[in-house]
């Protein structure tokens, strides 16, 4: 719902609000440039004496008004000839030209309404209010994917223009909302929609009839500071019944020309206060600087455009048109998706390729439309469900959990339940394991127990869909690979061999940088741009799946690296692990932001085991900046896999890295990792509480054992994983 | 700009009007602004008796009532009463414009000393009230006047 908000205001009022946003801009940058300008009026300057030095210099003076920048200007007329000139108050001489700037004028027209009158204000306080609701709903729409108000500026992972896209909102957002409201304000007031008018005192009934009382001596001139003033209109020449009229920041008031006393006053209203503040806010004209911040704030709104048609663009082509999709009521197989952005759409489609080719009849919707008195025919519903931040339903399962609730009694037909998600997130695939947890509270049977897929991995998909068709008694292949980036081919210049001996050879591979084009060396594209803890993407030959490595190497290494260890009968592990110098692989580069070292001083525990030790070996290569490392690293045998053990004494000299500890699982005193972590609690405990960033890497079991021991280690801390993780200080990168 | 006559008779306030006095003609008001490089100017176009007392209001150019108030010595007569110009309201008139209204008119409001008078003002310029004041007199009719700071000249016709 909220997204609908959020989407479609967005894409219709896309022109109206960049062109608000961007004349907004521009217009900020006046009240400074007049603020700067103006001549300064030194303090304690009374209006009495301001207009006395005036009227010296311009005998026909009609009226001097104070602009909120603190400008003053003077009109006058002098033998019939109407004059006007900001007036330096030191002097009360003209400084410079009175007339409105014309640019200002051009932008401002258009600004509010297009040159367009009436229809145009309406339209542009049209686009004010899609700003609002756009503000407003992409608020909720942060706080919902940060897991709440609280984590309004936590750390993001995703895509890039998603990341783009919420890091400029999550700024901009207060000065949109202000504009935005400020703006609809004006409008109102603006079709005299508001009590806002000014209001007048009564006209004096009882002047003196005298005139030529000076100026310098009116004592409520005397008793309002420049600063204060906004407008002083003198009588008409020659009409004793006509008054000064004074408007200050207070109110309005007349003045005789004959005594100078005050006869008549009347206070700004309240109404009238609140409008003026608003403009003030919305114009920066009186607070130049908040109009400044305003302006800049503006510009974030054609990024956002840009980014979020790039958001909905990949949305919509993650969500392909399902051929065939058999009506609900006549399937034997039922799949619901659950999906926020969209990708889960596309495993679905291939799911109900491969089930609709081994000759099954497959409805495919969203988890939202579960019904199950419709599904006549069903013998199995299979639920694709993804999370939502921390654990919330995504868009198209909203409702599910209430209606499964709400029945009576779970369908006889079994359920299978397919999580996808993000390890890196600490709310793993929580709303497909409520789902499963609910399902199995009433009693519903199961088809294959709660399975996961991380990060999209095909090759988890495709290893579910070979344990479904098992239970399905046919063979299903399920090859998805969602967008196949462009891969690029990668030659081998060396190898290093790990174990060759122990039949469980591994090795680390370094190629060559692919040499980008201009286009991906100027957008980093590619293999331009990357560093340790990026993935790439190995197609080996006859897959169209590909395999993800993480990567050992940045580009200022100059090579591409990873560590693989070969697999029984592993397809691309077999084909990497054969590779001579001089062969080549073809790969993709996927970036991985959840999984950098990242800039700055914090400490950082890497922990890792086997071949996920490539990443955290890059980090320690690429840390030239003597960051204190502490690597925790655990390996079957000193003598197999012990990767990188001929640098580490080097990085260590270089004060790359702080300190080493092996745990080794396989000999005379079995070890893990998690056990060494264990080993040194304290020491632990103590860097995690001073601040430092935990990164593991490697393999699942591993990572669970990790996890348990750092809650073991934090809890006399009163900190867990999970709050780490919802800081962004624990981060896993785990196949 | 033509106004529909009738329209403009029955606006009017019954002053202008006289009461039994069915003796009205059709006069026609040209006002022509200078280009005085701002946006579009408000004028309020109104008549006071010999003794300077407000009267009635013949047109307002200009149709947002919070900016009336820049319009002084309308605004001061009349207290900013929108009633006075309901109905005989029409359009800012940007610079270099020719403002032309017709309406009927009473007869008895020529040589009488009643005075037609204009105020002016202009966003982010001066106020102008009193921009334009001429004696409503027959002879008068046809010959052009000049405002003190946006409007070139301005006439009535009959």
């Amino acid at each position: 719902m909220i997204r609908t908000l959020h989407r479609w205001p967005g894409l219709l009022a896309l022109a109206l609000v960049t062109i608000l946003s961007l004349s907004g801009a521009a217009l900020s940058v006046f009240p400074v440039v007049e603020r700067i300008t103006a001549p300064q009026v030194e303090t304690g300057l009374t209006v009495a004496t301001l207009a006395d030095r005036i009227q010296v210099v311009y005998p026909g003076v009609e009226q001097i008004r104070r602009s909120p920048s603190g400008r003053i200007t003077a009109y006058w007329f002098d033998q019939g000839a109407p004059g006007a000139a900001v007036i330096d108050p030191a002097t009360g001489a003209g400084v410079a030209s009175a007339d409105p700037n014309q640019t200002l004028r051009w932008l401002t027209n258009f600004h509010r309404s297009l040159f367009l009158g009436d229809g145009g204000r309406i339209a542009m306080a049209a686009g004010a209010a899609a700003m609002l609701v756009l503000s407003l709903s992409g608020a909720a729409l942060v706080a919902r994917r940060a897991g709440g108000w609280r984590h309004w500026f936590a750390s993001l992972r995703g895509p890039f223009a998603g990341r783009l896209h919420v890091e400029i909102a999550r700024i901009a957002v207060i000065g949109l909302v202000l504009s935005s409201t400020t703006a609809l304000w004006m409008t109102a007031s603006t079709f005299d929609l508001l009590p806002d008018g000014s209001v007048l005192p009564a006209d004096p009934t009882d002047v003196s009839g005298e005139i030529g009382f000076a100026l310098d001596q009116m004592a409520t001139l005397l008793q309002t500071p420049v600063a204060e003033l906004r407008e002083l209109s003198f009588p008409y020449p020659g009409d004793a019944t006509d008054v000064f009229t004074l408007k200050t920041d207070r109110g309005t008031g007349y003045l005789d020309q004959g005594t100078g006393a005050l006869v008549a006053w009347a206070d700004l209203t309240g109404w009238e206060r609140v409008s003026e503040t608003i403009y003030m806010l919305h114009t920066g004209q009186g607070a130049a600087t908040l109009g400044l911040v305003l302006g800049m704030m503006a510009l974030g709104v054609p990024a956002m455009g840009v980014t979020g048609v790039l958001i909905w663009l990949a949305g919509r082509r993650g969500r392909p048109r399902i051929r065939g999709n058999q009506p609900a009521g006549r399937a034997e197989t039922i799949i619901l998706v659950g999906s926020e952005g969209g990708s889960t759409w596309g495993f679905a489609a291939t799911l109900h390729a491969a089930l609709t080719a081994a000759g099954q009849g497959v409805h495919v919707g969203p988890m939202s439309g579960f019904a199950p008195e419709r599904y006549a025919r069903a013998e199995r519903i299979i639920l694709l469900a993804a999370t939502y931040g921390d654990g919330a339903a995504p868009a198209s399962a909203k409702g599910f959990l209430d209606r499964l609730n709400a029945t009576d009694r779970a369908p006889d037909f079994p359920i299978a339940v397919l999580g996808f998600g993000d390890r890196s997130f600490p709310a793993y695939c929580a709303f497909a394991k409520d789902v499963t947890a609910a399902a199995k509270a009433k009693g519903w049977p199961e088809l294959l127990p709660l399975d996961t897929i991380d990060r999209q991995s095909p090759q988890d998909f495709a290893r579910w869909g070979r344990a479904l068709g098992e239970m399905l008694g046919i063979p299903l292949d399920l090859a998805h690979q969602p967008v196949l980036p462009r891969t690029e081919q990668l030659t081998l210049v060396s190898r290093r061999n790990y174990g060759a001996e122990m039949q469980a050879g591994a090795a680390i591979l370094r190629f060559a940088l692919p040499s980008a084009t201009p286009w991906q060396r100027l957008t980093g594209a590619g293999f331009a741009r990357f560093q340790a803890g990026d993935l790439i993407g190995v197609l080996p030959q006859g897959s169209a799946v590909p395999r993800l490595y993480s990567l050992a190497s940045g580009r200022r290494d100059g090579f591409v690296e990873i560590v693989v260890r070969k697999h029984p009968g592993g397809l691309a592990s077999g084909q990497l692990t054969a590779l001579e110098p001089g062969d080549t692989v073809r790969a993709f580069l996927r970036r991985n932001p959840g999984f950098h070292a990242g800039r700055g001083r914090t400490p950082l525990i890497l922990i890792g085991a086997g071949t996920g030790l490539g990443p955290l070996a890059g980090f320690i290569r690429g840390n030239a900046r003597h960051r204190p490392v502490h690597l925790f690293f655990g390996m079957r045998h000193a003598d197999s896999d012990f990767f990188y053990g001929e640098e580490m004494p080097g990085w260590q000299a270089e004060g790359r890295l702080t300190r080493l500890v092996t745990a080794v699982s396989r000999g005379a005193r079995r070890s893990y990792v998690q056990d060494a972590l264990r080993a040194d609690a304290a020491q632990v405990a103590r860097l995690i509480c001073d601040g430092a960033r935990v990164m593991v890497c490697g393999g699942r079991d591993m990572a669970t054992g990790v996890s348990d021991a750092l809650a073991e280690i934090l809890a006399p801390a009163g900190l867990t994983p999970a709050v780490l993780k919802a800081e962004g200080r624990y981060v896993e990168d785990v196949y | 700009m033509k106004l529909n006559s009738l329209l403009a008779t029955l606006a009017l306030s019954t002053a202008l009007t006289l009461p039994g006095v069915a003796m009205a003609r059709p006069v026609t008001l040209t006002t022509t602004l200078n280009n005085y490089g701002g946006d579009g100017a408000y004028l309020a176009l109104y008549v006071t008796d010999a003794s300077g007392a407000y009267v009635g209001s013949l047109w307002m150019a200009g149709g947002k009532s919070k900016y009336y108030e820049h319009l002084s010595d309308w605004y001061r007569a009349t207290g900013g009463d929108t009633a006075q110009v309901n109905g005989i309201t029409g359009a800012s008139v940007g610079a270099g414009r020719r403002l032309e209204i017709t309406l009927d008119l009473a007869d008895a409001l020529f040589d009488a000393g009643y005075t037609l008078h204009i105020d002016a003002a202009v966003e982010d310029m001066r106020d102008s009230p009193n921009e334009v004041a001429v004696p409503l007199v027959t002879d008068g009719a046809g010959t052009p006047v000049t405002g003190r700071r946006y409007i070139a000249n301005f006439s009535y016709d009959m």
